[in-house]
């Protein structure tokens, strides 16, 4: 094991932040981990919305969450995103790099990627 | 799937889903063969179900008719002269120790063994969706092993939750050092 005293300074290092972080989310990311979307690459996508939130600083106002089959696994891997007072926007056939560029431009720019959105995406 | 690492993300979905709150994941490697179990403490299936859930037309889910994950494995073990077995203690039966235990083998040396994968993306993949379930994991492997348990960092960390990106890149660190230091003394 990694040294438990770093994990213990980074509990230091955490103890303002969380309490800022706490309530005030008001983004939502939803990726999909079901079989389909795991055998069509769900995986790295979730780790790079996780590491891009987090890079650009976002990880006070938005969360990512996993969820189950949503029933269109022709279109996995599928990310739905959930910001209040707006509609639902469903981006798929996502990768990585999707992933950073809807991160870049639509969460952080407000901008949606609407080629990446399922209605301009054939199954 | 390409990876035995997505099988296991997947696999580890049903566990989760039957509400575990404890889930043990462990790999044992030696020179011919790669098996793993999946010990949870959910709520379990009665004989009818697990009699089922090989069947690709068996699911519990609703939104629609097909369930791959457990057949996928399956398959995966078989095509290499190994196999899958699933035992379970409902808790509808059980009021203590219920949960599930699946264990797949496969024989590493022959043509249609699937590697295991980046085990490492799927333990973060766990522990950021689900930072309160108690994971433990070990990869015993010939050239050294590799253990994580989820209570230990949290012991350390208060009521910091694990998914908190900062300790998310400590576990993956600790994970690929304890990967990456084991393979140099092959």
């Amino acid at each position: 094991m990694k040294s438990l005293a770093e994990l213990a300074k980074i509990r230091e290092q955490m103890r303002d932040k969380i309490s800022l972080r706490e309530g005030s989310n008001s983004t939502r990311i939803v990726v999909g981990m079901a079989t389909c979307g795991i055998a069509a690459g769900a995986r790295p996508v979730l780790n790079a919305f996780v590491e891009e939130i987090s890079k650009e600083g976002l990880a006070a106002t938005v969360t990512v969450t996993q969820t189950g089959c949503i029933g269109i696994c022709q279109y996995e891997p599928v990310v739905e995103v959930f910001e209040s007072g707006k509609e639902k926007v469903t981006y798929v056939k996502m990768t990585a790099d999707r992933a950073k560029r809807v991160v870049a431009e639509h969460i952080k720019g407000g901008k949606i990627v609407s080629e990446y959105t399922i209605g301009n995406t054939k199954a | 799937m390409k990876e035995l690492s997505l099988n296991i993300l997947d696999l580890v979905q049903n566990s989760i889903k039957a509400r575990a709150s404890h889930v043990e994941i462990r790999l044992e490697e030696t020179v011919e063969t790669l098996s793993f179990a999946v010990i949870d403490d959910g709520c379990g299936m009665n004989e009818d179900m697990l009699n089922r859930v090989t069947d690709p037309f068996y699911t519990t889910r609703t939104t629609r008719q097909v369930g791959l994950g457990i057949p996928f494995v399956k398959m995966q073990a078989e095509m290499t002269g190994g196999y899958l077995n699933i035992s379970s203690r409902p808790s509808a039966l059980y009021k203590t120790r219920h949960g599930t235990v699946l264990k797949a083998l496969f024989y590493k040396n022959h043509i249609d063994f699937t590697p295991p994968g980046d085990m490492v993306s799927t333990i973060m993949t766990l522990i950021q969706g689900n930072p309160t379930i108690h994971f433990v994991f070990f990869h015993t492997r010939p050239q050294g092993d590799v253990f994580l348990d989820t209570h230990q960092i949290q012991q350390v960390l208060g009521d910091i939750p694990l998914n908190q990106f900062e300790v998310l890149t400590w576990i993956h660190s600790d994970l690929q050092q304890q990967y990456a230091k084991q393979s140099n003394m092959i």
